[in-house]
């Protein structure tokens, strides 16, 4: 079992490039950085697939950082709601598949892209839940240079005042934003004391870890009646030698040679499971 | 006309009110504020259901998000605040998670206009129009009266879509209930052969004024045009008045720019119309301090100032 998520990890990481190199454009640092976590919460912590989508009861997944789309992209044709042929199309003329999720494409809970909004969104969607008494689990995925948004800020009070321990938010913490670290932008650090200040309950964790990921997944909510962060320690362009912790490849595109390289670089990876 | 028009209460009164009936049978009704229950007139919402509020602090951005996360799981969510901040603090949240996302939020825009008179400029909305005409997926709607304002009310609230109600907080007088409302489709309060006036919100009252002191002092006989709908606009009727060739003047408390003016223009001109047009509203400048009703009267949004503008666009001499 863990074998196989290890082996999903590392074949989403080649369909992200494969689409980033075809459509020649992309978010492929960022999407490197978060599929691990997508992985995990979508084949082995949430209650949502093709044949659920429809219902009320389902988990509700909320990107935030919506310009890591592709990662987004490739773990929903993998679980089903869509033929993986259909992201050929990715970014060209009068194709669903954008550079941000939006709910014309299958399996895309809310349209995101502009940052600082996922959260609020998961925390109406947390708020229902409890309303109607019902049992769903609400995530939502955020960057850490995203955390400079003030919205954030009003919808982590708002989580901690209705007490939603039926929502999870994770940080995909990988320091990096387009222009700089994201300690010299605008340092959002120490992110979990922020958090806990307001009522949060946190974990970190290795964001890369399949097990450790799903390990934390598994104890939530972390507390009653306290919404819960998860900040997965993440490296951007991950898996990718000549891209890791590099700023230029935030939404860089690679050349040939670099497309192959890192296509040779998953294959062996794949090998050595 | 008859001269002798009862007043009513405010609007945003009627509003709460008629929540509340729609709230005794529908438990997935919600209203979402942020700290806005009291000028909202949502006290006694709040005291009766108080399961059916949710509050989420001085906070605009997160109302609007909040809301639409909450009508995607299947509310029925009216998010209230002053029209000031809503429709431009948290537009973004109104652009992208009501309308892009379809998230079928009812936004409710209070003490909108210069309602909130000398509180100054960081508290009129005159620019709501203008901003949420340019954004897909929302109907943009200011009820006139208290009739108005319960239908419209029911009416969004039994749409499974987008809508925008702007309201003011001064009581309001009662108009004719016998003409039906309908969201998108004007309502001709009275037929005149030689001049039309398409008023919104709370300047219908004022314009049918006008039209009876036209009446009064001239003979002159007006249309007069309760436009609450500014977008989808009813073309088909702007066609029908437009058509006999009649002036017209279009009267908002909103800026000229960008408003339900400008829209009657753009299209009537795109559909060959020339009638002589004049568009009222309060003008590109920073508003004059006072009052409500200090500023209507000081850019003439008064019975006594639209009759004036018209008698200019009619080439009449002002002299009885």
């Amino acid at each position: 079992m863990k074998e196989s998520l290890a082996k999903k990890s590392i074949e989403y990481r080649k369909r992200i490039l494969k689409y980033i190199y075809k459509a020649k454009a992309g978010h492929t640092g960022g999407s490197l950085s978060c599929v691990d976590v997508l992985n995990v919460l979508y084949n082995r912590i949430m209650n949502v697939g093709p044949s659920n989508f429809d219902s009320p009861d389902r988990d509700r997944y909320v990107q935030s950082k919506g310009h890591c789309v592709e990662a987004l992209f490739v773990v929903l044709a993998d679980q089903g709601f869509f033929p993986e042929s259909e992201l050929e199309t990715l970014c060209q003329y009068n194709s669903h598949f954008i550079g941000h999720p939006t709910r014309k494409v299958p399996g895309v809970e809310q349209n995101t892209g502009a940052l600082g909004h996922g959260l609020s969104l998961s925390v109406g969607m947390a708020i229902a839940a409890k309303l109607d008494k019902k049992d769903y689990q609400v995530f939502t995925l955020m960057g850490d240079g995203e955390l400079a948004e003030g919205s954030n800020w009003e919808a982590a009070l708002t989580a901690s005042h209705y007490k939603l321990d039926n929502l999870c938010a994770i940080v995909d913490y990988n320091r990096l934003q387009i222009s700089a670290p994201t300690r010299d932008v605008c340092n959002t650090d120490p992110v979990a004391d922020k958090f806990r200040s307001f009522g949060w309950e946190v974990v970190e964790v290795d964001g890369h870890d399949l097990d450790a990921l799903e390990a934390t997944f598994r104890k939530l909510p972390f507390a009653a009646g306290k919404p819960s962060l998860v900040i997965a320690h993440t490296v951007k362009g991950k898996g990718i030698s000549y891209m890791e912790n590099v700023l230029k490849w935030h939404h860089g595109v690679p050349s040939e040679d670099q497309y192959e390289q890192a296509q040779k670089e998953l294959d062996s990876a794949l090998l050595a499971l | 006309m008859d001269r002798e028009i009862n007043m009513g209460k405010a609007n945003l009164e009627v509003f709460s009110e008629t929540l509340q009936h729609i709230a005794e049978s529908n438990r997935d009704l919600l209203v979402v504020t942020s700290d806005s229950r009291g000028s909202g007139k949502l006290v006694p919402f709040a005291q009766r259901f108080p399961d059916q509020l949710v509050e989420v602090g001085i906070a605009e951005q997160n109302l609007v998000g909040i809301s639409a996360g909450l009508a995607s799981a299947g509310k029925q969510v009216f998010a209230v605040s002053p029209a000031c901040f809503l429709t431009a603090r948290s537009l973004e949240q109104i652009k992208n998670d009501v309308t892009y996302s379809d998230n079928a939020v009812t936004v409710v825009g209070i003490s909108a206009g210069v309602s909130y008179g000398a509180l100054g400029s960081t508290h009129h909305s005159l620019h709501d129009y203008a901003v949420l005409r340019a954004i897909h997926n929302i109907i943009v709607c200011a009820p006139a009266d208290n009739f108005e304002t319960e239908e419209a009310v029911r009416q969004a609230a039994a749409l499974n879509q987008p809508v925008y109600l702007r309201f003011g907080k001064r009581p309001m007088p009662l108009l004719r209930k016998d003409v039906p409302f309908v969201l998108g489709k004007g309502r001709v309060l009275q037929e005149g052969k030689d001049l039309a006036i398409v008023a919104t919100g709370e300047m219908v009252h004022p314009a049918l004024e006008a039209a009876a002191l036209l009446n009064e002092s001239a003979d002159i006989e007006v249309t007069v045009i309760s436009m609450h709908t500014v977008k989808p606009l009813d073309t088909e009727l702007l066609i029908q008045v437009a058509a006999t060739g009649m002036p017209i003047l279009t009267v908002e408390e909103h800026s000229v720019y960008g408003g339900m003016g400008e829209a009657c223009a753009s299209f009537l001109l795109q559909e060959g119309f020339h009638n002589r047009f004049q568009v009222m509203g309060i003008p590109d400048e920073y508003t004059v301090t006072g009052s409500q009703q200090e500023i209507f009267d000081h850019y003439g949004l008064n019975g006594q100032g639209i009759m004036e503008v018209a008698q200019q666009l009619l080439g009449v001499s002002q002299e009885k």
